[in-house]
């Protein structure tokens, strides 16, 4: 098997089921109960923030656990929206978002919220100008994703947090679910206010996530109940998941700071080959992480070309997987004016720091064939 | 470039005449234990400086070892080149190179201590920033704000290139002033007051008062990891933990309410002194700020610090709160303190604690039982433990992160 739809979700490391299997078993007390079974698992809860504020480079008291991507992105958006709507009801985002911020601005539209979305150039990027140049005195929120999940483009999210500010009173969130440990991330420097993470993205397990927001900033919450998270998320702590989860985050950074060079290589030769293929466009622009990309094969349809390399024994996908079994075009590849008989047969190759380049030679030998293949029995 | 050392300057210390030798023997004991995780590097120690010799470990992770050491008043990575003119022109030529960043500007600040050297420091300026000018295409000087300035020293062994200097801790070497012991709450205030002991170069121990079950395990955990943060500071920190429930419910019984408080105070002082005299420290210190509660007017001092001699070092008794709370966030402190345990402080303070006890009076209350027995008893069951700064010492919980 080889496996290259990691931006869909990603194989957990051994490790972090370990740990997730070893604090259930052994700390399985709540957090807030007052005895010392209690206080062993809120001791886990405190470690685990610490170590994902430090990996961070932030305060503990700025890391919430939530329940992944999401939570996250609905937490920051409906959070801020409803603290602040007194103050406007603007905000700015992207035409490229992934569907956990698209839906929530169409919900927030309803509530009554205005939503400038921002076009992309044939690259898949934002610019800066734009964004300054919607800003109005009522804009509350500027959301933005730091990777495109189908592309892979890092968006300029330190030029804007910069452009920002100039404007104390507009939030800047960041969904980061597809960047965390893939490319550089200073939450401080690039004066980012609330951040998306999702562990299953990382190595980490489905259901747990991690949203920063920086001290200070005050969300409505989501969930009432019992003020765990400090009042932010309420429910009984996942301790094991939070455990979990900052082990695979540390292992992730690790991965990030020894790997990212097999990465750029793996990268290289995938770009390679794509280029020598007929017929094959690559749409990953230059300025993206190395483990996204995302290319046409014209002619050929996208779902059979899946399913004809998952006989082989090849992963990939066809656009986010999220979206692909509604069958849609990608949103994103449109939006960079890709006409849509193109942006049908897109395909994305998603990797891990585990991967090798004997698999990926043999992944891209396998594609080369299939491609051509199916190009002869379909074009008969 | 390649840094190979890391030149460290003393700052205070080096006027400490007579006291030098020790002074510079406690810093270099505290960068030993500081790097003790970089077996590679060697430790070079002089009257006026340290070196750190790298031997290849990275320059980047000791930097960020020696921020928070006491003593140091500034420090550089920087490269050793013999006293050849060729040799420092190529050196310094590289360590611009490297840093180098299209549009930058540059100085050259030369030091001459070896007054013997063939060029005057005015020469050297000149020698090297001509050097470079010729050779990095685009660079231009700027003496008042330059991106790079090429810090040249001249010494009668060899020369010291480098090109960035950060800022050290301060204070004096940790132990240099002797030891004291510390009356840690959980609060926000005594940790505080022991960093700021720590920064004068004391060694410090903690007692922490500790009242199963009318205090919980929470409470006693969060000052351990309040100590776990000044050991990180220090190398290590050891903690007293002393049992403190049945003395605390004899006060509740014998003194009367409005006055358990300065009670409960003088006989915490008592058992700290003896705690001090069986440590062989010279002083106590103590969270105390003038005026923030009951037990801190000058009355309650007055009428508490009478049960001892021995010096009381309150660093923050003229601080305002919000002075407290800005340090304590920047020493890491601040989220372990304001955890919301009870501490034994807090459970059985009366409705209306006297804020101006009179010293006589408590005294009298006190006078109908015999509290040394029991202050023998609660320092001979103390709990001692010793926190080197590590998150956690458990090895199973170690693996699960």
């Amino acid at each position: 098997m080889i496996y290259l739809d990691n931006s869909a979700t990603t194989k957990p490391f051994p490790e972090v089921i370990e740990s997730y299997a070893a604090v259930a078993a052994n700390y399985f007390g709540n957090p807030s109960s007052l005895h010392r079974i209690g206080m062993e698992a809120e001791k886990l809860l405190i470690q685990a923030r610490a170590q994902i504020a430090s990996l961070l480079d932030v305060n503990s008291s700025e890391i919430y656990f939530t329940s992944g991507g999401t939570e996250g992105n609905n937490m920051a958006l409906k959070g801020i929206s409803r603290h602040f709507r007194s103050r406007g009801k603007h905000i700015i985002t992207t035409s490229i978002e992934h569907d956990s911020i698209k839906r929530v601005m169409e919900q927030l539209e309803q509530d009554g919220y205005s939503i400038s979305y921002l076009p992309v150039n044939e690259e898949g990027f934002v610019s800066v100008d734009d964004i300054k140049k919607l800003i109005q005195n009522d804009t509350i929120l500027v959301s933005i994703m730091h990777v495109n999940n189908e592309t892979g483009a890092i968006q300029p999210i330190k030029e804007i947090g910069k452009l920002l500010t100039q404007y104390p009173k507009v939030y800047f969130h960041v969904d980061g679910v597809q960047a965390i440990g893939k490319t550089l991330l200073s939450l401080r420097e690039y004066h980012i206010d609330l951040y998306t993470m999702s562990a299953h993205k990382f190595h980490g397990l489905k259901g747990t996530g991690i949203l920063y927001a920086k001290e200070g900033i005050k969300i409505s919450p989501l969930l009432a109940g019992g003020g765990q998270e400090r009042d932010i998320r309420s429910g009984t702590e996942n301790v094991a998941g939070a455990v979990a989860t900052a082990k695979a985050l540390r292992m992730q950074m690790e991965n990030y700071k020894n790997q990212f060079g097999k990465m750029l290589e793996l990268n290289k030769f995938i770009r390679s080959q794509l280029e020598s293929m007929d017929g094959v466009i690559v749409h990953t622009p230059v300025n993206s992480v190395p483990h996204i990309i995302n290319f046409s094969a014209e002619g050929v349809k996208a779902e059979v070309l899946i399913h004809a390399l998952e006989e082989k024994g090849i992963f990939l996908s066809t656009t986010s997987a999220c979206s692909s079994k509604t069958n849609k075009v990608s949103k994103t590849l449109l939006a960079m004016g890709v006409p849509e008989n193109i942006a049908e047969s897109s395909f994305r190759i998603s990797l891990a720091y585990e991967n090798e380049l004997k698999e990926i030679q043999e992944a891209m030998a396998v594609l080369n064939e299939t491609i051509k293949w199916l190009r002869g029995v379909m074009n008969r | 470039m390649k840094y190979d050392r890391i030149l460290i300057r003393y700052g205070e210390l080096s006027t400490k005449g007579k006291n030098r030798k020790k002074f510079v023997d406690k810093l270099r004991s505290s960068i030993v234990d500081a790097l003790s995780r970089f077996p590679g590097i060697k430790i070079d120690g002089q009257r006026d400086r340290m070196y750190v010799i790298l031997n290849g470990t990275d320059a980047e992770a000791v930097v960020n070892s020696l921020r928070n050491i006491f003593g140091i008043q500034s420090f550089s990575p920087a490269i050793k080149v013999d006293r050849d003119l060729e040799l420092l022109k190529d050196a310094a030529l590289e360590l611009v190179t490297s840093i180098y960043r299209d549009g930058n500007t540059f100085k050259v600040s030369a030091r001459r201590s070896d007054k013997t050297f063939s060029l005057d420091t005015n020469e050297l300026n000149h020698f090297f920033g001509s050097h470079i000018l010729k050779n990095i295409p685009g660079i231009k000087v700027d003496v008042k704000n330059p991106d790079i300035t090429l810090q040249v020293e001249v010494r009668s062994e060899a020369v010291y290139l480098s090109s960035e200097n950060f800022a050290g801790a301060g204070g004096l070497p940790s132990g240099a002033s002797g030891k004291a012991v510390l009356m840690l709450s959980g609060g926000l205030d005594s940790p505080v007051a022991g960093y700021l002991s720590a920064k004068r170069g004391l060694e410090l121990e903690g007692v922490h008062f500790f009242s199963p079950p009318f205090t919980s395990e929470r409470a006693k955990q969060k000052v351990i990891d309040i100590g776990n943060v000044l050991a990180s500071m220090n190398g290590r920190f050891v903690l007293h933990i002393v049992p403190f429930t049945e003395i605390q419910q004899l006060i509740h019984k014998q003194i009367p309410e409005n006055y358990t408080m300065t009670a409960t105070r003088r006989l915490m002082l008592r058992i700290t002194d003896e705690v001090r005299r069986r440590q062989e420290a010279l002083a106590i210190i103590t969270g105390e700020s003038l005026g923030q509660v009951a037990s801190q007017t000058i009355e309650s001092m007055f009428a508490i610090n009478a049960v001892t001699t021995t010096p009381i070092i309150r660093p923050l008794i003229t601080s305002d709160k919000s002075d407290i709370v800005e340090i304590a966030k920047s020493i890491g402190t601040y989220d372990i303190s304001i955890r919301p345990y009870e501490d034994c402080c807090t459970v059985f303070v009366p409705a209306s604690p006297k804020t101006k006890p009179k010293k006589e009076k408590v005294e009298f209350y006190e006078s109908f039982v015999d509290f040394e027995p029991m202050i023998k008893e609660a320092v001979d069951k103390i709990e001692t433990l010793i926190l080197t700064g590590k998150q956690e010492e458990n090895s199973l919980l170690e693996n699960l992160f």
